[in-house]
């Protein structure tokens, strides 16, 4: 059921988003609102195709942009950059660990709003930018850093509920090997 | 290094990037709109679990905690109505003597109940979503307010929901003016400031006799917020541009991180 699994995904994005722009509590706890895409994102680009990737980012871009004063488009650059550079790359990245996870993660909650300020100053806009950025930013990185490890883990979880289980290993020991000929 | 599949991609993505960029304003917002239809489900739901669990509450309620509650809001409604009536008495002069003066009479505000159903996904603006659409008549720049003070404008409408600038927004300036000293002055955005609750005031003018907990309304100028509408109160003050204007930190009246209804004024 290959299909389950984008799906999943897009599904699990539009409640991301949503949850986005609820809530007070976190969000005065973190001083940012929780956002959960880049490290979606980095899951989406090891695990699937390059067309999803892209789909992905951009519905998500312009979910986000349709909740928020944001100029329509506007979030979907570096959202999409980030997803198109890590698939095309994924080869030359320890996509299996937890720590190379986890830093993927980081830089990815780090640098997607940061591409999209600097395309927000570069289009004319006046957004809020301050010292309380930086805060913002390391907030971001970090929830993002811990949540992609945990997107590993909760979809590959979920993968393996509606897929097929790959064989068991063939019960074979050395010891059993039968030697033929003389030694 | 590239497959072909990615090179289309790369160029579909960039095309419709460079469309959606270009689009003219008013289609950009039909466009934003639109999209955002697809969470109106999820604002449906949540709006319905919010009713089940009020219900829910009041169902819990013991009957000498609603009786005595019922008492305090009689009592309540017996003094606003006398103030309204006052009220309604100095209106009617004002009115008179706007009129003799030749200037438009001012009418009263028809504030309508909206629900606030999302906040700003983005760390960049100060904006909110309301469940008042242009089916129950929300128009651009119509005031946002509280009982405890002006919260921003409406500054996109849909169908069902709109989208509200804050106050300390890039997207709502608001001229006011200090209540005790008649000092004019802006609030502009974005502020250099997380803090929801406090916004920065430059005055036109250096105004020393500015002092803390001093009231601020709004000035009436510009045409987007009528006259009068509380904003905060004046929490410190200090020279701007080498004395030629004064900067001032207020405290919002309204609470804008704990905002569940707010009231829209209609002309």
């Amino acid at each position: 059921m290959n299909w389950l699994s984008p799906i999943l995904l897009f599904l699990v994005t539009w409640l991301a988003v949503y949850a986005q722009s609820q809530g007070t509590f976190l969000r005065d706890f973190l001083g940012a609102p929780p956002t959960l895409l880049p490290a979606l994102v980095v899951y989406a680009a090891f695990t699937h195709g390059v067309i999803v990737v892209a789909l992905l980012t951009t519905l998500a871009g312009l979910w986000v942009d349709s909740l928020s004063g944001s100029r329509v488009g506007v979030s979907v650059p570096a959202l999409f950059a980030l997803g198109f550079l890590l698939n095309t790359r994924q080869h030359l990245l320890l996509r299996e660990q937890r720590y190379a996870q986890f830093w993927l993660g980081l830089a990815g909650g780090i640098a997607v709003p940061l591409v999209t300020a600097g395309i927000l100053q570069f289009t004319g806009k006046d957004p809020a930018f301050g010292w309380f950025t930086l805060r913002q930013l390391i907030v971001l990185g970090l929830l993002n850093g811990v949540a992609c490890p945990a997107c590993f883990l909760l979809f590959d979880r979920l993968r393996g509920m509606f897929e097929y289980q790959p064989a068991d290993p063939v019960p074979y020991g050395m010891n059993r090997e039968m030697k033929r000929g003389r030694n | 290094m590239f497959k072909r599949t990615h090179y289309i991609v790369l160029g579909s993505v960039a095309l419709l990037l460079l469309v959606l960029l270009n689009l003219p304003a008013g289609a950009a917002a039909r466009l934003k709109l639109a999209v955002g239809g697809v969470f109106l489900p999820l604002f449906g739901l949540s709006s319905s679990a919010q009713s089940f669990v009020d219900r829910a509450s009041y169902d819990l309620l013991p009957r000498s905690v609603l009786v005595s509650e019922v008492r305090r809001l009689e009592q309540e409604n017996v003094t606003l109505r006398i103030s309204a009536a006052q009220g309604a008495d100095a209106l009617a002069e004002n009115n008179r003597l706007r009129t003799q003066l030749g200037a438009l009479p001012r009418g009263p505000w028809k504030p309508r109940l909206a629900r606030v159903v999302g906040r700003e996904p983005t760390t960049w603006w100060r904006t909110l979503l309301i469940d008042y659409g242009s089916r129950e008549g929300a128009q651009v720049n119509q005031a946002v307010i509280t009982p405890d003070g002006l919260v921003g404008r409406i500054a996109t409408v849909g169908f069902s929901h709109s989208q509200v600038a804050l106050i300390g927004d890039a997207a709502c300036g608001v001229s006011v003016l200090v209540a005790e000293t008649r000092d004019q002055g802006t609030i502009k955005g974005p502020q250099p400031t997380t803090e929801a609750g406090i916004v920065e005031l430059n005055t036109f003018q250096n105004s020393p006799q500015i002092l803390a907990g001093h009231r601020v309304v709004t000035s009436g100028d510009g045409g987007v917020f009528p006259k009068g509408l509380p904003v905060g109160s004046v929490l410190d003050t200090r020279p701007a541009s080498a004395g030629l204007y004064t900067t001032a930190r207020l405290r919002l009246g309204a609470n804008l991180n704990r905002l569940e209804e707010v009231w829209v004024l209609q002309p």
